[in-house]
């Protein structure tokens, strides 16, 4: 019900003053914090798949070098994809869960306030 | 009247595969077996109706139909997208892509789980706090309503097209090949069980079929890996040495390098399995399709759909979390398969049902349950089976539903009657729209029999990372974004993409393969000549290669000329080109950038009060959720 009880709920509530929510110290805190992490690990994550083709194709000799029995540099390579994916997945659940949240939480609770004040 | 129509199309879809009984072609399952399959796909297929019956009962509203009320849980929604996501190509494929080729097809499936760290960190979240029901909604949440919901849609229609088309003909093939039951039945049998699902539970029978196919999917590949690695103790070192020790592994590898391998021994050839270039030629291809995926997963309107079923911000990223983890484990997974069926299968036996290699899973089910002849063996294979195809099943349902969404919600509801509708008649318009989408999806599948329509997936993907992505990632980040950057990403970015194909080296280009086809047919004779020297040297070893190699070479030759006579008045492609246009077989690499640079060229060049006024708001919306996160605290 939520997405139907939604468009009502904001219809019979005043109108909140997004341009005040907008300029909001707390906000301006949380976008700024929220873009810069996000942007990093978007551009690390992209970046450290690539280099997997890249060194499949131009580094071949180097992801054949055998490290343990048969286990290949290029192996380990593919495997260590999956465990960074998770570890970014989890890194980013934690920052978002414990520091994002909050400020977000908070600025949802006051968002009837801000900019009504004078 | 739901209910009984409901039962009456449980009975009929149940009733089709046997009056399909007599259309029996071959297929991978022996005819005396073809019970046990029944006894299992019927179990399976039971098992969703009834999810079916239930859920019908619970779908009142539009809401309920589009995203299921929004009542799907974190860990739900985590398995139903990575059923949404693990379609029949990439299970049985990939698997099948190891087993013939190694490292490479293990290479191939990284991308895929990569693709939603995009979703995770750029997507999720926003669309969960402003979006509704479609991904038009999104972009026409600050842009004019109307015009963004029609360039919307059509791409939404366009990427789901596609995807669907191959998936039907990827599922006709898939079901012929495993029970040999005749293609347009199963296209046909596909097609109504889908319906079924998507007409009478909308979301929430599609979101339930997804988390059971999903989990069995999932249940499938640890049995079949715990057989495989446990003769070698679950050590990784000990499981790969058998694989490089294995002679048909050997050689498959001296099969795909010709003549480069004659001067390896076992072991390197072995070895060279485990090792990149078996499979991929063009480097460059490889990162124009990688782009494709990771960020066309991030704009498929069948995985952004599932956003809108979960309450959230925090249970949306829930979600993604849990999707990767068992995506990622599933990929995983999938190594152990694709090496344990190229050593206890054969790539030759794997090829000999399906030359693209798909049966790869299917056979290594039925041997490491004790072979063609045991019970268990088939048991084994019929659960494999049955398993792809509640996949194809439960992949087309979430694409109908997409598809369908974006024409009765975005098009009917949004252009054509500009909002001005009441709640039956939403409901009843999302039914008639999956009926319609329905019905295209089976005519599509039986129409394109025959066709090669591999690479008709990575296309949705290209439209998809080229078109909707740009619009959605720069209408939440980009303040100067607005709706003539929306038309123009659209439009370039579809045409683009779907352009790029026509013209590249994946159509059929009837010149080449003529001249390819003749210079095979000329060399003949000299090669001929050469091998009959070898078999009369009286040496053992050459003898019998030289046998070997004959009767590759008359294969070769009568191959060629069944080409020369196919093509015998074709000179040219699809449209028109006697040699592609251009050398990508993935227009990514193009068609992303270009998708991007229409986004900003258009906004910039495009004068738009409304999406300026609305930035605040939607920025603020989707960064902390107010407004969504209050109406489900109420």
């Amino acid at each position: 019900m939520s997405t139907a009880a939604l468009a009502g709920a904001a219809g019979q509530r005043a109108p909140l003053n997004w341009v005040a929510i907008d300029a909001d110290p707390r906000f301006q805190s949380l976008h700024q914090k929220k873009v810069r992490f996000l942007a990093g690990l978007m551009i690390f994550s992209v970046a450290f798949y690539f280099l997997l083709p890249i060194g499949a194709a131009y580094f071949p000799q180097l992801f054949s070098v055998k490290v343990w029995g048969p286990l290949n540099v290029g192996i380990l390579f593919a495997l260590s994809e999956f465990v960074v994916a998770w570890a970014i997945a989890y890194y980013y659940a934690r920052r978002a869960n414990r520091e994002f949240d909050a400020m977000a939480r908070e600025l949802i609770a006051d968002a009837e306030n801000i900019g009504r004040q004078s | 009247m739901n209910r009984r129509m409901g039962l009456y199309l449980a009975a009929g879809a149940l009733a089709l595969p046997l009056i399909a009984f007599p259309a029996f072609a071959q297929g991978a399952v022996g005819t005396e077996w073809r019970w046990l399959t029944f006894t299992v796909f019927a179990a399976i297929i039971g098992m969703t109706m009834f999810v079916t019956y239930i859920a019908a009962k619970r779908v009142k509203s539009a809401a309920d139909f589009y995203t299921a009320g929004g009542g799907v849980s974190g860990l739900q929604n985590g398995w139903a997208i990575a059923g949404d996501y693990l379609s029949a190509a990439s299970f049985l494929g990939i698997a099948g892509l190891i087993s013939l080729y190694g490292y490479d097809g293990f290479m191939y499936s990284v991308g895929w789980l990569v693709a939603y760290i995009t979703v995770l960190l750029v997507i999720a979240e926003p669309c969960r706090n402003i979006g509704k029901y479609t991904l038009a909604d999104i972009l026409a949440y600050r842009n004019d309503p109307k015009k963004v919901r029609v360039v919307g849609a059509i791409s939404v229609i366009t990427v789901s097209t596609f995807y669907l088309t191959a998936q039907m003909v990827g599922g006709g093939v898939l079901v012929k090949t495993l029970i040999g039951i005749d293609y347009e039945i199963s296209v046909i049998v596909v097609g109504t069980l889908m319906l079924g699902y998507v007409l009478f539970g909308g979301m929430v029978a599609t979101t339930w079929v997804q988390i059971i196919k999903a989990v069995l999917l999932v249940t499938a590949s640890i049995l079949l890996v715990m057989f495989v690695w446990m003769p070698y103790g679950f050590s990784l070192p000990a499981f790969l040495q058998a694989a490089v020790g294995d002679a048909k592994v050997q050689a498959q590898v001296a099969t795909l390098l010709g003549d480069a391998s004659k001067n390896m021994t076992p072991a390197e050839l072995g070895q060279r399995f485990l090792e990149p270039g078996l499979l991929f030629k063009a480097p460059i291809d490889q990162i124009s399709l990688g782009m494709a995926l990771v960020f066309g997963t991030a704009g498929l309107p069948h995985i952004l759909m599932r956003f809108f079923t979960v309450p959230t911000a925090q249970e949306a990223r829930k979600s993604v979390i849990w999707a990767m983890a068992i995506i990622g484990g599933f990929y995983v997974l999938t190594l152990f398969l694709g090496l344990g069926a190229a050593m206890n299968v054969g790539a030759a036996n794997i090829r000999a049902v399906d030359a693209g290699g798909n049966m790869a899973a299917p056979l290594l089910a039925q041997f490491v349950g004790g072979g063609p002849d045991s019970f268990m063996g088939n048991l084994f294979l019929a659960f494999v089976a049955a398993v792809a195809f509640a996949t194809i099943v439960a992949v087309v349902a979430g694409l109908v539903l997409a598809a369908a969404s974006a024409m009765a919600h975005d098009l009917y509801v949004g252009v054509i009657r500009s909002e001005h509708v009441t709640p039956q008649e939403q409901v009843k318009a999302a039914r008639i729209a999956t009926v319609i989408v329905g019905a295209m999806a089976i005519a599509i599948g039986i129409a394109a029999k025959g066709q090669n329509v591999a690479h008709l997936v990575a296309l949705a993907f290209a439209v998809a990372a080229s078109a909707n992505f740009p619009c959605v990632l720069l209408t939440l980040y980009w303040k100067r974004c607005n709706t003539g950057g929306i038309m123009a990403g659209m439009v370039i970015g579809t045409l683009t993409a779907i352009g790029l194909v026509l013209v590249s080296p994946n159509m059929t280009y009837p010149k080449a393969i003529k001249a390819a086809a003749q210079k095979v047919v000329d060399g003949a004779p000299a090669r001929l000549a050469a091998l009959n020297d070898a078999l009369a040297s009286g040496d053992a070893a050459r003898v019998a290669r030289a046998e070997k190699d004959k009767a590759g070479l008359e294969k070769a030759v009568a191959a060629a000329q069944a080409n020369l006579e196919k093509f015998k008045n074709d000179n040219t492609s699809l449209v028109g080109l006697e040699e592609p246009l251009f050398g990508l077989k993935n227009p990514g690499l193009i068609s992303i950038p270009l998708g991007f640079l229409a986004v900003i060229l258009g906004s910039l060049l495009y004068r738009d009060k409304r999406a300026e006024d609305m930035w605040d708001e939607l920025y603020v919306r989707q960064n902390t959720g107010i407004l969504a996160a209050k109406a489900h605290a109420h």
